[in-house]
């Protein structure tokens, strides 16, 4: 008998014994006590059984399909000591009010033992508005940090030395300009473009599709994107050129298959974009970086990063045809489940995180977020931030979880689970492609302007709020156990005072009484002209920035030239 | 033929987070609700506009960035000079209980937070209907 | 149904909304769209005795096409074009009723966000409020009421599926039916006698791939179309078309605006078309013959029921039909009912 032929006689015996044990042994019990629930299932609508077997996942080829750590298809770690040789960054997410305030909570971060920078701009720069536009009228430094002008930028990394630190900034249409803000500030501080690290979001597709922070159509907003990387793969080789995000795709409401599929098939779609342009894939796929959502279900976002590795890894070889492993390797930043957290007993929160937190440290993440418990009421206070990080610390280098690499792996459940969200993956890139006669990135953004993702993903959050009006999911606290005496009162809320705007207002207008007006219109100008081409625009863009031209002047020209979007309204 | 609920549901400001205002959309067109859906990014004269035009009987407003400090009784203050005082405003969102007194002072009959039921939303309405 | 007040006072509230929509007040009119909505003919009556002879003046346009097929944004464009003449234009979007909930989501307006401060323009959202046939009365009203109010132009945009199509056109000067690429491979046109209802179809996204092929089909659907004798009998509705107009085929991209003012011109001799070839007035008269038809229709059934209802022999006669007996049927029971109608004894 060969090894093949004694497993298959072993499968047909667990088999067996499995059909056994569920008419005998399982029916009698359920008799007595029946199961908790008519369907057990995932937030993807994934039915689970009661028990896992090796027949679960008879078909699973350890080299092919999980292999080593570091080693194609990545399925187990992306690097091959994981956590044993460094943890994952612990990278806070931070900004509020002005430059300076948000300059002050980088150095407490720093001083606590956080190791990466990310920076959350406010809603005015994500949109390119100048603070002083009407549009930014109550946003200003309220969901993040006001930066207008380089000005703002050198304030904000003022005394952070930026050759020891990675920065991540969550910036999307006007990704381009903040980059070169960076580059700016790095320049001036002596560091050159080549020891820079860090990553820009930049991910459109995940925009229109969820997040809604887009300006342009999809068509200029790529070409941007695709100048970044261009620029980047050429002068600033180290950062990573996008965060291709499903975080904010599960935020607004989408099951975790359709959060991994949809970030997976715009990365797929990025580098569609990357070799359209005539660019080298392995020249550029390995600085594209994901970034994925930690949710409530355990099981299933273990099972998602390890699938989303396997898929990435098999569509850059295989597909793409990648010859350099680290275009082959998915590197993933992650932040837990924002939408998790309930405003009822806020310190319930902490163990949410931890679980979520947990689930992405075994999942193998290379950077977490974790939330602050006193997110669903304001943002997050110093205090919360602290223990956001503790939390962090503590799974680090107290639970042990990180001292061997891919615990689960093995697990038939984590396995089959893994299986099943990859091939439910699969299914809908074969939709996109369909969409896009065969293109990923085409099917993107046709999926995009006919809202197909929308619907989609509004679709799973109405079902999800449905279950929860009829208690099928649970949230502690909210729809049972409810509480109705004194919580613990949470630490002081942090307020933005409306002041900020009038101090950011009267700071940019100083910086632009200051600056060499008639360079920076000159600049602006030659912005104006290139968008009308096909040059790329980032060396002119950094021209305009050290022209201490503002975030809002620049997207103004784009928006002259590449005009404004505005989607359907899908629920 | 006959009185049907009619509301605005808008989101002033920049904040893009929607899942909130499309679900309570979707819910209370589930409850029997004829619901107008404004769309993302709406100043407050965009809105006050569409309340002039569209004369509901509700106004709600969804809102997580934090600028409904400023632009909550920006709103309530155009209703004011419009005239227009039988609308009933609700607000949704990340609002912390200090603001929540402020905003009822300027006018808005209820804030509704994170983890509200939609059913909660709609007999709010049904039994607090100005006219 | 509106809470019943005493009739000279809510006259007078009407009377005082009447006023100030002749003043300009874009709050009044408003609610006396809502009036009209929630009152049904009995508030439309009292309303149009009023502000009849100010209307007749407004330009309708009709906009149909399926969801999805951006008649909303292309609406927002035509409106635009017209705005930028400084003409003042309104616009009826409306959207079905849920047969299940009795709710709607109109999600119209936020596609017109460009225009939305321009005090020239007045968008009303409807809901059709479950009424077969697609067009409520109430939006018939609304069109009045916006024409009294001054609008240079109404359009008046619906989802189009069947029988509405057929409404809009029964209220529109001018039916401009959206046909996109790529939705459904075959035109199902024929069958729901789209093209006796069209004066000018829009092929938009026309950056789509298909465009060309749709305006093709069309085209060819045309040509056949023109050799079947017009002012035929469609679904029991006497369709009014006149053999001088071929209707157009156009491709746009709403979304980009390209191709918009080429539309624009078709719309404008189209119109000019109507006036001088009569078929406007053949229109217009066709239009309220149905329309008095509606109405009559409307005030004799709740006469009826409450003739029947309120008279103590309608008892005798139910009883007769629970008899089970021959000549007890209901419809036997009706035809006496009836002839002693005609004979003024059932009262």
């Amino acid at each position: 008998m060969t090894s093949t032929e004694k497993n298959r006689e072993n499968f047909e015996i667990i088999k067996k014994e499995k059909e056994r044990w569920t008419d005998e042994i399982v029916k009698k019990s359920l008799e007595k006590v029946p199961e908790r629930k008519r369907v057990f299932k995932n937030l993807s609508n994934i039915k689970i059984n009661s028990l896992y077997t090796p027949e679960d996942i008879k078909d699973l080829n350890y080299i092919k399909d999980l292999g080593f750590p570091g080693e194609y298809p990545y399925t187990r770690a992306a690097q091959p000591t994981s956590y044993r040789a460094r943890f994952w960054t612990m990278r806070q997410f931070a900004g509020l009010g002005n430059a300076k305030e948000t300059n002050k909570r980088f150095k407490y971060l720093i001083a606590n033992g956080q190791t990466g920078l990310s920076v959350a701009f406010h809603l005015p720069t994500i949109y390119g508005y100048e603070s002083s536009s009407p549009m930014s009228a109550g946003e200003v430094g309220k969901e993040g940090v006001a930066i207008d002008s380089l000005a703002d930028m050198e304030q904000l990394f003022d005394g952070i030395d930026l050759s020891k630190i990675s920065t991540s900034m969550t910036i999307n249409a006007p990704a381009s300009i903040l980059l070169c803000m960076y580059l700016a500030v790095g320049e001036k501080q002596g560091v050159p473009m080549n020891k820079l690290t860090g990553t820009i979001q930049n991910d459109i597709l995940k925009e229109y599709q969820a997040q809604k922070s887009y300006i342009f159509p999809p068509e200029p907003s790529m070409r941007l994107i695709v100048d970044t990387i261009e620029f980047c793969t050429k002068n600033v080789p180290k950062w990573n050129t996008i965060s291709i995000s499903g975080y904010h795709i599960r935020e607004a409401g989408s099951t975790a298959v359709q959060e991994l599929a949809f970030t997976l098939a715009n990365g797929l779609a990025y580098v569609e974009a990357g070799i359209e342009r005539g660019l080298n894939i392995d020249d550029f796929a390995p600085r594209l970086s994901h970034f994925f959502n930690a949710h409530n279900n355990f099981f299933e976002e273990i099972a998602k990063y390890r699938a989303a590795r396997r898929i990435w890894a098999k569509h850059l070889r295989e597909d793409y045809g990648a010859k350099d492993p680290k275009s082959w390797r998915l590197r993933f930043h992650t932040q837990t489940a924002g939408v998790s957290l309930t405003a009822k007993e806020p310190y319930n929160n902490i163990i949410r995180v931890t679980l979520q937190a947990l689930a992405a440290v075994l999942g193998g993440t290379q950077s977490l977020h974790s939330n602050s418990f006193d997110e669903a009421l304001a943002l997050p206070s110093e205090d919360a931030v602290r223990i956001a990080l503790r939390t962090q610390q503590i799974i680090a280098e107290e639970s042990g979880v990180a001292d061997v690499i891919d615990p689960l792996g093995g697990s038939y459940y984590v396995e089959a689970l893994t299986n099943k969200m990859e091939e439910e993956c699969e299914n809908y890139f074969t939709k996109i492609k369909e969409m896009g006669k065969g293109s990923i990135l085409k099917g993107s953004i046709i999926g995009v302007k006919n809202n197909f993702y929308q619907r989609e993903i509004a679709n799973a959050s109405y079902q999800f709020q449905r279950e929860l009006e009829a208690k099928e999911q649970i949230q502690v606290g909210v729809n049972k156990y409810k509480f109705e005496g004194k919580t613990i009162e949470p630490p002081e809320l942090i307020k933005i005072s409306d002041e900020v705007s009038n101090e950011q207002i009267e700071s940019l207008n100083n910086v632009k009484a200051q600056r060499d007006e008639a360079l920076a219109q000159k600049s602006l100008e030659k912005i104006k002209e290139i968008a009308q081409g096909t040059e790329n625009l980032i060396p002119y863009i950094l021209t305009a920035v050290k022209a201490y031209c503002s975030v809002g002047e620049i997207i103004d020209v784009f928006r002259k030239v590449f005009e404004v979007y505005r989607e359907e309204s899908i629920f | 033929m006959g009185k049907n609920i009619r509301c605005i549901v808008a989101k002033p400001g920049l904040d893009g987070h929607d899942r909130g205002a499309k679900v309570i959309s979707r819910g209370l067109r589930d409850a029997g609700l004829e619901i107008i859906y404004t769309g993302l990014h709406q100043t407050p004269d965009d809105i006050v506009e569409s309340v002039v035009q569209e004369d509901p009987d509700v106004l709600l407003l969804s809102i997580l960035s934090g600028a409904h400090t400023v632009l909550f009784p920006e709103i309530m203050k155009k209703f004011k000079e419009e005239g227009i005082d039988d609308v009933l405003v609700l607000g949704g969102g990340i609002i912390p209980d200090e603001d929540i007194v402020k905003m009822k002072e300027v006018g808005i009959s209820e804030i509704f937070g994170p983890g509200t039921k939609i059913q909660e939303i709609v007999d709010y309405i049904k039994g607090h209907l100005k006219r | 149904m509106e809470p019943l007040k005493k009739s000279s006072e809510a006259e007078f509230e009407l009377q005082n909304l009447i006023e100030r929509m002749r003043k300009g007040d874009r709050r009044a009119v408003a609610r006396l769209i809502t009036k009209v909505e929630n009152g049904g003919p009995e508030v439309s009556k009292k309303i149009l005795k009023e502000i009849y002879p100010e209307t007749g003046k407004s330009f309708i346009i009709g906009i149909t096409g399926a969801p999805g097929s951006g008649k909303s944004t292309l609406t927002n464009q035509v409106a635009s074009e017209y705005l930028k003449k400084g003409l003042k234009v309104g616009i009826i979007a409306v959207d079905p009723t849920s047969p299940f909930s009795g709710g709607a989501l109109l999600g119209d307006r936020i596609r017109m966000k460009s225009n939305f401060t321009n005090k020239n323009l007045f968008i009303r959202s409807m809901a059709n409020r479950g009424k077969l046939g697609g067009l409520a009365m109430a939006t018939k009203e609304a069109i009045h009421i916006l024409d009294a109010y001054g609008s240079d132009l109404i359009i008046v945009e619906t989802v189009g599926v069947g029988q509405s199509e057929i409404d809009i056109f029964k209220s529109a000067h001018t039916t401009l039916v959206i046909m996109p690429p790529g939705m459904g491979d075959e035109i199902q046109a024929i069958k729901a006698g789209i093209t006796e209802i069209t004066d000018i179809f829009v092929v938009n996204k026309m950056d789509r791939d298909g465009a060309d092929k749709r305006v093709n089909e069309l085209e060819t659907m045309l040509d056949i179309g023109e050799n079947i004798v017009v002012d035929q009998i469609n679904h029991n509705v006497r369709i009014v078309k006149s053999k001088k107009w071929r209707p157009p085929v156009i491709k746009t991209n709403a979304l980009s605006g390209e191709n918009v003012p080429e539309l624009i011109k078709l719309i404008e001799s189209h119109r000019e078309f109507s006036k001088t070839s009569g078929l406007k007035k053949k229109r217009l008269a066709y239009r309220y013959k149905h329309y008095v038809v509606d109405i009559i229709k409307y005030f004799q059934n709740k006469d009826i029921e409450h003739l029947i209802f309120s008279n103590p022999k309608i008892n005798d006669f139910v009883d007769q039909i629970l008899s089970y007996k021959t000549g007890s049927d209901p419809y036997s029971i009706s035809e006496i009912i009836l002839e002693l109608f005609s004979k003024r004894y059932f009262s």
